[in-house]
């Protein structure tokens, strides 16, 4: 049986129905979250989608951090379930502390909607083991707020907690600081993606769901959407689609 | 019950980069204007609270800046009366 994997829908939310289509393609099972629901439903693993949740009215996010699904969520994270944000999914988890730091205006003030290179920092997590450490992943990004910032007393704490998962690379591999034009929004240290210090709630904003099949140009993002079903798949107790393949 | 009238006004932390408020200053030789620096691009916020007396009215109100209407890891906030204080019971006179 596919593991359950829930993606959340806000009013606003657009990305639900793609990342609904690339959990299939990896093997998992979509079950959709209503926000005004208080149930998660038995999923293994819940995914916030991008979009703009509420409108983003007031700051992107945190309108619906406050939704009956995100008590819910908040709950699920806190028992050790797996919880990933993307794009404004990020930024909801950002709002309710869920995961560190804060997602500022990006520095160009122009809504970011392109292709851009990432690379995990770690490939022990939840979200990343099935990728390849420091390869760049190429997916898109769709953003006006997505400038990663913490104070630097924070950004070296979550540093040496190696909760920087993802960062934007330029065309050489290096890491993207704010003023390369690889990185898309001017984030701190160049920062895509982090996790929390329990390694069970991550966020990114690049779009790995819109990066999931050929035909789209880009693949790179299966690996992580597969990391996430395969660790779903083993917290739920089941055997993962990669190893049942794989026999 | 009274019913009290706030603003909160809602600022970028110092230090944090605000990309808007630099827009603005970009702007600003535009208009031929010169001697402005340091513009920082906040929001504000207005509303009505209905307490016992202001003390408890600012308490609602400190707490919703709090954790609604500013993300203190990157935003400021002060509060501010305005309008001062109206009856809720003389205002609805002849209600219930």
């Amino acid at each position: 049986m596919p593991v359950r994997i829930g993606v959340v829908v806000f009013p606003g939310s657009n990305c639900d129905r793609d990342t609904i289509h690339a959990l299939d393609l990896a093997g998992a099972e979509p079950v959709v979250l209503w926000h005004e629901q208080a149930s998660l439903e038995g999923v293994a693993a819940v995914i916030l989608p991008g979009g703009f949740a509420y409108g983003d009215y007031l700051r992107a996010g945190v309108i619906a951090r406050f939704s009956p699904i995100m008590r819910a969520v908040a709950a699920f994270a806190g028992d050790g379930g797996l919880v990933l944000g993307i794009c404004n999914g990020f930024q909801v988890l950002a709002e309710a502390g869920l995961v560190p730091g804060a997602l500022l205006r990006n520095q160009s003030l122009r809504f970011a909607g392109r292709e851009v290179a990432i690379a995990a920092e770690r490939v022990d997590t939840a979200f990343t083991h099935a990728l390849e450490v420091r390869r760049p992943l190429r997916m898109p990004v769709a953003h006006g707020e997505g400038c990663y910032y913490a104070d630097e007393a924070a950004l070296d704490a979550l540093e040496r907690a190696r909760q920087v998962i993802f960062r934007y690379v330029d065309a050489t591999g290096m890491d993207a600081q704010p003023g390369n034009p690889a990185n898309p929004n001017g984030s701190l240290r160049a920062i895509a993606g982090v996790i929390n210090a329990t390694g069970n709630v991550a966020g990114l904003m690049p779009h790995p769901e819109r990066a999931a099949e050929a035909i789209l140009g880009s693949e790179d993002g299966m690996g992580i959407l597969r990391s996430l079903v395969e660790s779903a798949a083993r917290a739920a107790g089941q055997t993962s689609p990669l190893e049942a393949a794989a026999r | 019950m009274t019913s009290f009238r706030f603003a909160v006004n809602v600022t970028p932390k110092p230090g944090i980069l605000d990309p808007q408020g630099r827009a603005v200053e970009g702007s600003l030789g535009h208009l031929g204007i010169t001697g402005v620096s340091a513009v920082r691009v906040g929001r504000r916020v207005e509303l009505t609270v209905d307490a016992v007396d202001e003390a408890a009215a600012r308490a609602v109100v400190d707490q919703l800046a709090r954790e609604l209407l500013s993300n203190p890891l990157i935003e400021a906030y002060d509060i501010e009366p305005i309008g001062g204080a109206s009856s809720t019971t003389s205002a609805l006179a002849g209600e219930g």
